[in-house]
């Protein structure tokens, strides 16, 4: 009795298992710190100095959660001693007081900071890309080698074979922001020396910003969390604030509190039983990947059938439900409700007997989920973007809106749009990046294609924007605070071998705190400052209705030989002859002085510069209570019509029509005017599950913030990087929990623990993204680097990151 | 004396660990100790039928440190003295007169002493009590992004939430007497439960 919780505290065991789960990605880990001096531990600086007075200075964690968090610095003898987080107000939720709370990874800043991976100094790349070997150089020799080589690739090949990668490792920032691409300071840089190959898309949300903008009108819309507190009915389609959006302002925690004030039921829709879940829904309904659309058919089938349907509203505000409302150039039985009787095309009627077998839900409850989301009003429907992230992901992404219009959801407190919440936000004028003379924009996914086939890349097959078709393919990359030239683009074996390739792309910057999976593929390294190191404004912090933003001051100097963003773009622009043009002889400081007091006009109500630097954080809430997207539509749609061609909500859109028709597409692969359920090249029905049966799916992991914060021991230890194994699948391949497994397919191996887990459904697997690549000599992964598994076949509108869609087999490691 | 407790409202957890981090941070504590830790319980069924599946399947988060026993085990059989009770009801290891006999850490049911190689001895969550002192609250506590995390008087504790203080895969309260108050998830099964199981052992 006395004991019985004695067995899961066994130290010994769970040490042993941690330290040798890390000594490969730690033999990987030792190429790099071969060539650099060894760092000075914070724990034996803090003991051997004559301890002065601590300060507390106000920063920030400007990483890509969706969140944007203040830290408190304690710093003593120029140390970060420890780290707080916003300790203002008196925490009521009531009041729309709220503290911004850190989570467990701002919290551990500090380890980012004095992190033995931190980069000191320039370096050039000695060995082959990816081998993680360099010399290091002096700062002129990079800036000399940089500009040198922008200047000959602009020579022989122009301004569109420089290309931006995708990094969001400092979005948060204002000086510092690295995404969008063209809001950076090196678009900036570029747009004053002839500019650059743009991208469009990103890889949190390609498919859904597509595809629902067919049905909305422009980047969709959804009522905040907030507004919860107003419904009966919450149903989370793929959608985990627990996991995606712990912190900040707290939207999980916005949400937990207003749920509990309307006490509204919960469904979560998801492969996962997630940590939203976790007690906290009313109903887990587990579905395969890939297959949202079946189900909502499914629950249109059964809302039409029963006249459940809002019909009044689907005549009024959209577009395409049924034959009354069809643009005139559609075809006969073109509508979404033949679709769903049975009397289109495919001549099937979309009932819940359908869809349970693509679905894996069974019958009685996909009528039953109809039944309560068509009856419950006001009932509020959310998407997160896991499920967008697929094959099938823009169409998908539009039928999970469906079930916001049948039910006539749209535009009303408690209810919702069926996109992903949204927040109010506090307008912030932004350093000016000036205009990019290159006007052709590629997909964000498809800059590999572009390094070795760019000239054949063209609008209608490859999504190229602003031209027909590429004239040059990519010959110089600048990365910056990002790891999608390896870690986070898909199929890393193949990227690999394209920047094998020192003749195809030719010079690749990278600019970063930490010698990343990434910074391992550069020609010249170039180490940045940490948000600790420099002062800063972080903007958008989102959280519902109460947003904020936060000056992020300098706690620390400069670590070794580390430069800020805004130092290195001046230095090199000054080589390009640009300096005074990039600069405006301006200094960081006398820019954010600049910039506050340019957003002081546009809001006077604002306090001085100097009051921010000294609070830290300004808090905002929302005049009208809580957001309701397209309130002013449903209030009156004639006055205030949407983006849409038609100003409707449009289910069925002829300008997709008009694509599905002359877009060139891969065999499979379906563009749609109405959003119906399309199966994947990789998905439950493939032929390919004969010798890769389980689907694999990814997820936002605590540990990480996509793959920052992927280097810092005590998060690894915390949240272990596992691969979730429903028990049946587990049994029938003799695995056991905690035993390590390869992961495999056509692409390429990843090994790593099991965790068994009936948290995740039969036939499906999960891996958390984001863990840092740690390849042995064969190309086998040891550190869970999903991306080794994933595809670079893009999606079919929106030539989006598909990875969420995946095939694997998976066997226990053989122990010797 | 005022003895002092946490209330722990698994309900809203979603054992985000950010209590366990704040305080390895606060604490600066290597890697592998944790004076708090978040448990992961879950349990629960599938069964196919016809190609699709039903399941009753649950999960939740309990977040624990150290408990201040009004009957610490780790105290009682102590030799050295080391491990005591103050008279503010912190229950806390004395460095310096510890000798690492680890007798302690074998006899506390929830993990709390945790050996330190490198120094020789024990050391656990001593509640912050020099925070609190000042009238701050333990660093993990004001950590919590879900506000599940409470500190205070037990007594008002106990006064305010009830005084359940088990679940799975907690020990029985009856063998220390913890100052601890759970609010249970709504999937919460009692101490002792073998229908789910500790879902993250090694991470705790």
């Amino acid at each position: 009795m006395k004991n019985v919780f004695k067995p899961i505290l066994n130290k010994s065991v769970s040490r042993r298992g941690f330290i040798k789960s890390t000594s490969i990605a730690g033999g990987v880990a030792a190429v790099t710190s071969a060539v650099s001096l060894p760092f000075t531990s914070f724990k034996s600086k803090a003991n051997d100095s004559v301890a002065s007075e601590e300060k507390v200075v106000w920063s920030a964690c400007t990483v890509n959660c969706g969140s944007r968090c203040p830290l408190r610095m304690h710093v003593q003898d120029g140390e970060i001693k420890w780290v707080d987080t916003d300790n203002t107000g008196n925490d009521d939720y009531e009041n729309k007081d709220v503290q911004v709370r850190a989570c467990l990874r701002g919290r551990s800043m500090r380890r980012r900071v004095y992190n033995p991976d931190r980069l000191k100094y320039p370096l050039r790349r000695v060995g082959k890309r990816g081998e993680g070997k360099f010399k290091r150089i002096s700062w002129d020799e990079a800036y000399d080698e940089i500009a040198n080589s922008i200047t000959s690739i602009r020579k022989d090949y122009g301004n569109e074979a420089f290309y931006l990668n995708y990094g969001t490792g400092t979005l948060g920032g204002t000086v510092t922001r690295s995404w969008p691409p063209g809001k950076t300071l090196l678009a900036r840089l570029m747009n004053l020396n002839g500019g650059y190959l743009n991208h469009y898309g990103d890889y949190s949300t390609a498919q859904i910003a597509k595809g629902l903008a067919y049905t909305y009108g422009g980047w969709a819309n959804g009522n905040s969390f907030s507004d919860t507190e107003n419904t009966k009915l919450i149903v989370q389609f793929g959608n985990n604030p627990a996991e995606t959006r712990m912190s900040g302002g707290g939207l999980i925690h916005h949400l937990i509190e207003s749920k509990e004030k309307s006490n509204a039921k919960m469904i979560v829709i998801d492969p996962r039983y997630t940590d939203t879940a976790a007690g906290r829904e009313d109903q887990w309904v587990p579905i395969k990947p890939g297959t949202d659309a079946a189900l909502v058919s499914a629950i249109a089938h059964v809302m039409i059938s029963e006249d459940l349907v809002d019909q009044q509203f689907l005549d009024t505000y959209c577009v395409g439900y049924d034959e009354s409302t069809l643009p005139k150039s559609a075809p006969a039985n073109s509508d979404y409700k033949s679709h769903i009787l049975g009397k289109g095309d495919d001549k099937t009627p979309k009932t819940p007997e359908w869809a349970s077998s693509i679905t894996g839900i069974p019958a009685d409850l996909i009528i039953k989920l109809a039944r309560e989301i068509g009856l419950t009003k006001p009932c509020a429907i959310y998407q997160g973007w896991g499920l967008q992230r697929s094959q099938n992901g823009e169409i998908a992404s539009r039928a999970i809106a469906m079930l916001s219009l049948l039910t006539g959801n749209l535009g009303i407190h408690g209810g919702g749009s069926g996109a992903r919440e949204s927040d109010y936000n506090i307008p912030f004028v932004r350093f000016p990046t000036l205009e990019n003379p290159v006007k052709t924009s590629i997909s964000m996914f498809l800059w590999t294609d572009a390094i070795v086939r760019g000239p054949e890349m063209t609008a209608t097959r490859d999504g190229v924007r602003g031209k027909d078709k590429l004239d040059v393919p990519i010959k110089f990359i600048w990365n910056y605070a990002g790891n999608c030239l390896i870690n986070q683009h898909s199929d890393i074996n193949r990227t690999h071998d394209i920047l094998q390739d020192e003749n195809a792309c030719e010079m690749i910057v990278v600019i970063d705190n930490h010698m990343t999976s990434s910074a391992k593929y550069a020609d010249i390294v170039l180490p940045d400052l940490t948000t600790s190191e420099q002062a800063d404004f972080c903007m958008d912090g989102k959280a519902a209705n109460m947003p904020y933003f936060i000056y992020a001051d300098q706690a620390i100097e400069p670590q070794f030989e580390s430069r800020s963003i805004y130092q290195i773009c001046s230095d090199i622009a000054k080589r390009l002859g640009t300096e005074q043009q990039f600069t405006e002889g301006r200094t960081q400081e006398q820019w954010l002085r600049h910039l506050y007091a340019q957003t002081l006009e546009l809001d006077p109500s604002l306090p001085d510069f100097e009051t921010v630097r000294k609070q830290g954080i300004v808090k905002r809430s929302d005049p009208n209570g809580h957001y309701v997207a397209y309130q002013a539509f449903r209030s009156d749609p004639v006055n205030n019509p949407l983006t849409t061609p038609s100003g409707k909500v449009e289910i069925y859109s002829e300008d997709l029509a008009h694509i599905a028709d002359t877009w060139e597409l891969d065999e499979g692969d379906v563009i749609h005017p109405l959003p119906i359920y399309v199966s994947t090249s990789e998905g439950w029905d493939s032929p390919l599950r004969n010798q890769y049966p389980l689907q694999l799916t990814g997820f936002h992991y605590k540990a990480r913030c996509h793959s920052t914060y992927g280097n810092v021991d005590v998060l690894k230890q915390a949240a272990q990087q596992e691969m979730w194994i429903n028990p049946i699948d587990a049994k029938n391949r003799g695995i056991e929990h905690g035993e390590r497994i390869r992961i495999f397919n056509q692409r390429g191996e990843v090994r790593i623990h099991a965790k068994v887990t009936p948290r995740i459904m039969p036939g499906v697997v999960a891996l958390g993204e984001g863990a840092w690549y740690a390849p042995d000599g064969n190309k086998v992964d040891h550190n869970g680097s999903i991306n080794v598994l994933t595809s670079q076949r893009p999606s079919p509108l929106a030539k989006g990151n598909p990875q969420h869609t995946n095939l694997v087999e998976v066997q226990r490691v053989a122990t010797a | 004396m005022t003895q002092y407790g946490f209330y722990i409202d698994s309900s809203k957890c979603t054992g985000c660990k950010t209590c366990q981090l704040s305080c390895k941070d606060f604490k600066n504590l290597d890697v592998d100790r944790n004076y708090r830790r978040v448990y992961e319980y879950a349990g629960g069924n599938w069964v196919e039928d016809n190609g699709t599946y039903r399941q009753d399947v649950f999960a939740y988060y309990t977040s624990i440190a150290c408990n201040h026993c009004d009957e610490p085990a780790c105290a009682k059989v102590c030799p050295s003295g080391a491990m005591h009770k103050r008279e503010n009801g912190f229950v806390i290891v004395d460095e310096s007169v510890c000798i690492g006999c680890k007798h302690c850490a074998n006899a506390c049911p929830y993990g709390a002493p945790q050996y330190n190689a490198e120094k020789g001895h024990m050391t656990k969550c001593d509640g912050c009590f020099e925070r609190v002192a000042q009238g701050s609250e333990p660093i993990c506590v004001g950590s919590c992004p879900l506000r599940a995390l409470e500190f205070g008087p037990i007594a008002e504790l106990r006064a305010k939430y009830g005084t359940n203080a088990d679940c799975a895969p907690l020990p029985s309260s009856a063998l220390t007497k913890p100052n601890i108050v759970i609010k249970a998830n709504r999937h919460a099964r009692p101490t002792g439960d073998t229908s789910g199981h500790l879902a993250n052992p090694k991470e705790v």
